[in-house]
């Protein structure tokens, strides 16, 4: 089997960043010419190279089911998943591989974690939400909380259009047992103060789960370090294939909770009475899993964790600052969240006055543009931020400025033929 | 493809929904939305004689809603729910491509549509709207003189 995540780090090498070269890693840009701008990052990423290679190489030569077969080749399969597994525990910065969950993406994972912790949760308890979450961070708890008769609550926005934290402190009290927020906005880009929620959880004996989806492609993370207890990404958005992703659960509590799914590979023992559950992360993984996307997206990790982030990060908030100040000169244009870019992924959701957004995405695709419209499932947040819907724009790592000219060039045609 | 959508046709009767008003007293009234992007319709219809006699609506979306619901709120009143339904079934044929002309002649201009199969909802959106009305009216109200 090929090790996609080694021998492709030439591209962003210690001496500085070579976005040309980044962009070779992606098999997209030259199967697509110059004309393509793709700036829908934060609804996927585009499949690097060592990802794809990875994918190809095992459903192609190196298939097989894990953890069941003895046979050479389904051994050599379940040794590569829990490699990917090891990878991705390593991406995430957690103590061991046994606390990494494979799901098929962010949405599982959530779903998992809510319905897990769920057994945990009595009449009465609350969930506390923040009003920047995906829908994907919201529904499962509004079912969880349906079902043990728990409360949700959420943190509001500030006036500038990050969370206002300073409510923390009237809405956590000893009710609150599980705080669930997003990392970083999908609409705003607004990264969250997990250590600060941290805190405010810890102080009441609650759970702190963090959607880490639109955090994860911006390099490597330090689940330790923030505090939390549970953290979710995809793999399709950190450049990896659609179909799976990852769930850490901390291990002592990993240890302490229920299986989601119930079916193969999860069971100690089974009789037709009832069953007992392997321990973690196999407990929480019925089922065949995803194990292609799993081998793609351990390789898109171990290629990632090798970049130069600073290089990279320099590079996204250089785009990011030329993207708002060129925003800011478009007639009728509303940034929505924040203007600034402190403490915020490269990403900008705006509202053109007059022109619908999905108008506005359809006319910029004439353009080679990639952008996305919509309310970018956070209704509640659009609503917080006065609009039902926005443009998003989404930068990552192999962006440039040809890019973000691009899009304002779109722009101002936009507001010429519609506006 | 995507700026052929924007011909003048649509983008001038999109404008006409900036004049739209509801209804003060429907025989029926629908709420549909656009999940994808939370577009929105509210139509009201008021039945005489087993036809439409007026139509109403309030219509938050793109131009490919707007100009849609404008096509509907022009061509409905008068019609009995049989010419509608085909009128709906024209509708979907132009946008899948399948031969036959639309109902009403002016349908045509989403032609282009067709070859966008992510906003085809945005043109049907009026009509789902129109469809799910017209499953709901009390049968006492359309058979009302």
């Amino acid at each position: 089997m090929s090790d996609g995540g080694r021998g492709t780090q030439r591209a962003a090498t210690r001496a500085g960043l070579d976005v040309a070269g980044l962009r070779g890693e992606f098999p997209i840009f030259a199967a697509m010419g110059p004309r393509f701008h793709y700036l829908d990052n934060a609804a996927t990423g585009q499949i690097c190279r060592a990802a794809a290679e990875t994918l190809v190489d095992f459903e192609t030569r190196a298939r097989a089911n894990v953890k069941r077969g003895v046979y050479r080749l389904a051994d050599e399969a379940t040794r590569a998943f829990e490699e990917a597994r090891a990878r991705i525990a390593g991406y995430l910065g957690a103590r061991e591989a046994r606390e990494v969950v494979i799901t098929s993406g962010t949405t599982h994972a959530l779903n998992l974690a809510a319905h897990t912790l769920c057994a945990r949760l009595h009449p009465g308890d609350e969930i506390l939400l923040t009003c920047a979450e995906h829908h994907s961070n919201i529904v499962p708890w509004q079912l969880a909380g349906r079902r043990a008769g728990a409360v949700i609550r959420a943190v509001p926005l500030a006036e500038d259009g990050r969370l206002d934290l300073d409510r923390l402190e009237a809405l956590v009290s000893r009710r609150t047992k599980v705080v669930a927020a997003t990392h970083c906005s999908n609409v705003t880009g607004a990264l969250t103060d997990i250590g600060r929620l941290a805190e405010a959880a810890r102080a009441v004996g609650a759970v702190l789960v963090v959607d880490g989806a639109q955090r994860a492609p911006h390099g490597p993370l330090d689940v330790q370090a923030l505090g939390c207890d549970l953290y979710a990404f995809s793999g399709h958005k950190v450049f990896a294939a659609t179909g799976a992703g990852a769930l850490w659960i901390r291990g002592e509590l990993a240890d302490e909770l229920p299986p989601f799914m119930g079916g193969g590979e999860m069971i100690r023992r089974v009789t037709l009475e009832a069953s007992t559950f392997a321990p973690p992360p196999h407990r929480f993984e019925a089922g065949t899993p995803p194990i292609g996307p799993a081998l793609a997206l351990g390789a898109a990790v171990a290629w990632l964790a090798g970049l130069d982030w600073p290089a990279i990060h320099a590079h996204e908030q250089r785009l990011l600052e030329r993207l708002l100040e060129g925003l800011r000169t478009i007639r009728g244009l509303r940034l929505l969240g924040p203007a600034d870019t402190r403490a915020r992924a490269p990403l900008v959701s705006f509202l053109v006055e007059g022109v619908h957004p999905h108008d506005v995405c359809q006319l910029l695709d004439a353009f080679g543009v990639c952008t996305r419209g919509g309310h970018h499932c956070a209704q509640p947040l659009h609503e917080a931020l006065g609009a039902e819907a926005s443009v998003r724009a989404s930068i990552a790592l192999y962006n440039d400025d040809a890019d973000i000219d691009a899009l304002l060039a779109g722009l101002e045609e936009v507001v010429r033929r519609l506006a | 493809m995507s700026a052929e959508l924007y011909h003048r046709a649509i983008v001038e009767t999109a404008k006409e929904t900036a004049e739209a008003a509801r209804l003060p007293a429907p025989d029926v009234t629908v709420e549909e939305d656009n999940p994808l992007c939370g577009d929105r319709i509210v139509l009201d219809l008021l039945f005489r004689d087993g036809r439409v006699a007026a139509v109403g609506h309030k219509t938050r979306g793109c131009l490919l809603t707007r100009a849609a619901a404008a096509v509907l709120a022009r061509r409905v009143p008068g019609c009995a729910a049989s010419d509608l339904f085909r009128a709906i079934a024209s509708l979907q044929d132009l946008l899948e491509g399948r031969d036959g002309s639309p109902s009403w002649p002016e349908l045509a201009m989403f032609a282009p549509v067709r070859a966008v199969k992510s906003r085809h909802e945005c043109v049907l959106l009026p009509f789902r709207a129109l469809e799910r009305a017209l499953a709901s009216v009390p049968p006492a109200a359309e058979r009302k003189p």
